[in-house]
């Protein structure tokens, strides 16, 4: 156990180095620094000594050493486009991106999950094909499309809900909230649906995929027969026993989630990471662009390594196999 | 000719009225997009084959429509079908050569790392593994933001087409090689392959010319759904403005024009073009579904 532990450890450490070098990379030869920072009446001894203060002209190693060192430090340097350092940029935007992704998440599982039992308890009802029929238009319908649609219905056409930015928000310390008010609450719902429509169909699909397999099991007709009440048999007997992968996949979609929030983020004007990074993309602002890989990258390689460990932990035949 | 109507993947596409229906849709959309030059009305590339005057009008069946416009126009006059046409045309193009190029280069890498094994299985393998950590959207993204600093800034306008190949490519590509590893790893024993070896066969002629056919099948299941992931990908880029420009718009383009007349009643601007881009995505997907079930047999019912 220690073994995979430190193994999967290694391997982590691994792909954030990989990633910080791709960072490190960019920052030091996608454009020129200096002349990023410099305007065009800088002379020419200036920006030497510029180069020679932000360590430019020493060896390649030295300068990755210096970088990553700043990264863990939470030093991220400053933005080409607005001058601030880019660490207020990202802490500023976080609670927006934290929050719209975790509501996106909470509706896709109390909708998804029961949606799943009940497609798979009774496959043939009329509602459940409605559903799948559902699903299929919520794969196959691309998140932006989502998301046009949801404006044009509640905000054009019903004129019920706000259709862009964050609404009214609150002040906590360093976290700017917009769940404490109501103006922020409706802001949030059509986002927040954009976002969670896609994970949402997954994850019904998945539990009903499982659900279906478990309740053909043997212990299932066992439970069956011995007359247990059909709601402990559906839910202590049938649904505890598909929550375990049913948990991991919902762990790695997190990340599908921040990912997507870029697109949700655009169409609906919403002031969080994905909005940033959009806009660090069109005005090439490089110290924001590997920020935000980076921070991404460490997001993912947290979550997938708690899911493997978590794996572990239930699964006792993986702390021996080699791991893929 | 019997013999091919009644062969198994015919005979299951003729009993399923999706596969039929989606095949047709397909055929229909990328048949009238590749034909675009010749049967739209217009070129909306073209400054002078449109006319202000004819902003804005609605489409056929509403009230102020034209015979000439079916689908309605834009606000600069353009036709909406020789829009949607053309913008098809183009979204196919990006879609089908970023497919084709991370196929290509998916299958090489995957099908090299599961054959030969040994240190080269290591990194590609690595590298798979971490750009899978991100997700295409962002990869896509990432590439082209890189693209916009490396170049100057004339020279990433012309290539711009080119850019977007190369990022959807590369976002692409890790599908392709982990199906083409995995079946390798089980081709590579069977004793047609050791056979070949046997008579010292060239390593890059046997992938090639023997277990390449015989790994085709779910290769073909990825090509079709990474169509369709290629051509969604390209007109997300485009619909958040980093893709194609307005000037020269594929059906993202066209979309995130469209958004502009959201609020003001001109629903055909937006819905012409979205509605087209789906029924696209649709039929493909559907055929990659058909396709998996000819592929597996253990999915028929």
């Amino acid at each position: 156990m220690t073994y995979f532990i430190a193994k999967r450890l290694l391997q982590s450490v691994f792909v954030m180095l990989a990633v910080a070098f791709i960072a490190f990379s960019l920052f030091r030869f996608v454009g020129d620094p200096v002349s990023q920072m410099t305007g065009v009446e800088t002379s020419l001894a200036d920006q030497a000594r510029l180069r020679a203060e932000l360590g430019l002209d020493d060896p390649l190693l030295q300068q990755f050493y210096r970088f990553s060192n700043n990264l863990l430090q939470g030093e991220f340097g400053y933005s080409y486009r607005t001058r601030q350092p880019v660490g207020q940029m990202i802490v500023e935007r976080i609670p927006a991106t934290i929050e719209l992704g975790v509501v996106a998440l909470v509706i896709s599982l109390l909708v998804g999950i029961p949606a799943g039992v009940y497609t798979a308890l009774k496959p043939n009802s009329f509602f459940s094909q409605g559903l799948l029929l559902t699903t299929l238009v919520g794969v196959s319908v691309p998140t932006f499309v989502i998301g046009i649609m949801l404006i044009f219905l509640f905000g054009v056409q019903l004129g019920w809900l706000p259709t862009f930015g964050r609404g009214g928000t609150l002040n906590l310390g360093a976290w700017e909230t917009s769940l404490l008010t109501v103006d922020g609450w409706k802001s949030l719902v059509l986002p927040a649906l954009t976002l969670g429509v896609y994970q949402l169909t997954l994850t019904m699909r998945l539990v009903r995929a499982e659900m279906m397999e478990v309740m053909q099991s043997d212990y299932i007709r066992f439970a069956t027969a011995r007359g247990i009440s059909y709601r402990r048999l559906h839910y202590r007997h049938g649904l505890s026993n598909t929550l375990v992968p049913v948990i991991t996949i919902i762990g790695l979609q997190f990340g599908g989630v921040v990912a997507f929030s870029i697109v949700t983020e655009s169409v609906f004007q919403w002031p969080g990471l994905g909005l940033l990074f959009l806009e660090s993309i069109r005005f090439v602002d490089i110290p924001v662009m590997g920020v935000y890989l980076v921070l991404i990258a460490l997001f993912f390689v947290v979550i997938n390594l708690i899911v493997d460990l978590l794996y572990a932990v239930i699964d006792p035949r993986l702390r021996v196999q080699k791991a893929v | 000719m019997t013999n091919f109507w009644n062969s198994d993947s015919v005979w299951l596409f003729r009993h399923r009225p999706t596969a039929i229906i989606a095949a047709i849709v397909a055929v229909l959309i990328i048949g009238s997009a590749a034909a675009a030059p010749w049967i739209a009305i217009a070129n909306p590339y073209d400054l002078s084959t449109f006319n202000l005057m004819d902003g804005l009008l609605p489409p056929l069946w509403q009230s102020g429509g034209q015979a000439q416009f079916v689908l309605g126009t834009d606000d600069q006059g353009r036709d909406m079908v020789s829009a949607i046409l053309y913008g098809a045309r183009l979204s196919l193009i990006i879609g089908l050569s970023a497919m084709a190029i991370a196929a290509v280069l998916g299958v090489g890498l995957g099908m090299s790392a599961g054959y030969f094994g040994g240190w080269l299985d290591t990194i590609v393998m690595r590298i798979a593994d971490i750009q899978l950590a991100l997700p295409a959207i962002l990869t896509a993204l990432l590439i082209d933001g890189i693209a916009r600093g490396v170049l100057e800034q004339e020279t990433h306008q012309s290539l711009r087409v080119v850019v977007l190949i190369t990022a959807i490519a590369l976002s692409l590509w890790v599908n392709f090689a982990r199906t083409a590893r995995a079946s390798v790893l089980v081709e590579r024993n069977k004793e047609y392959v050791q056979a070949a070896e046997m008579m010292g066969q060239h390593p890059v002629r046997i992938m090639s010319r023997h277990i390449l056919p015989n790994i085709l099948g779910p290769l073909l299941v990825i090509m079709t759904v990474d169509l369709a992931s290629a051509i969604l990908l390209e007109a997300t880029l485009s619909f958040l403005g980093i893709g194609l420009p307005a000037d020269s718009p594929s059906l993202g383009t066209l979309i995130r024009i469209g958004m502009q007349f959201l609020f003001s009643g001109e629903w055909w601007i937006l819905w012409v073009p979205t509605l087209f881009l789906v029924m696209l995505v649709v039929a493909i997907n559907l055929l990659g579904d058909f396709l998996r079930e000819v592929f597996n047999p253990r999915l028929r019912r």
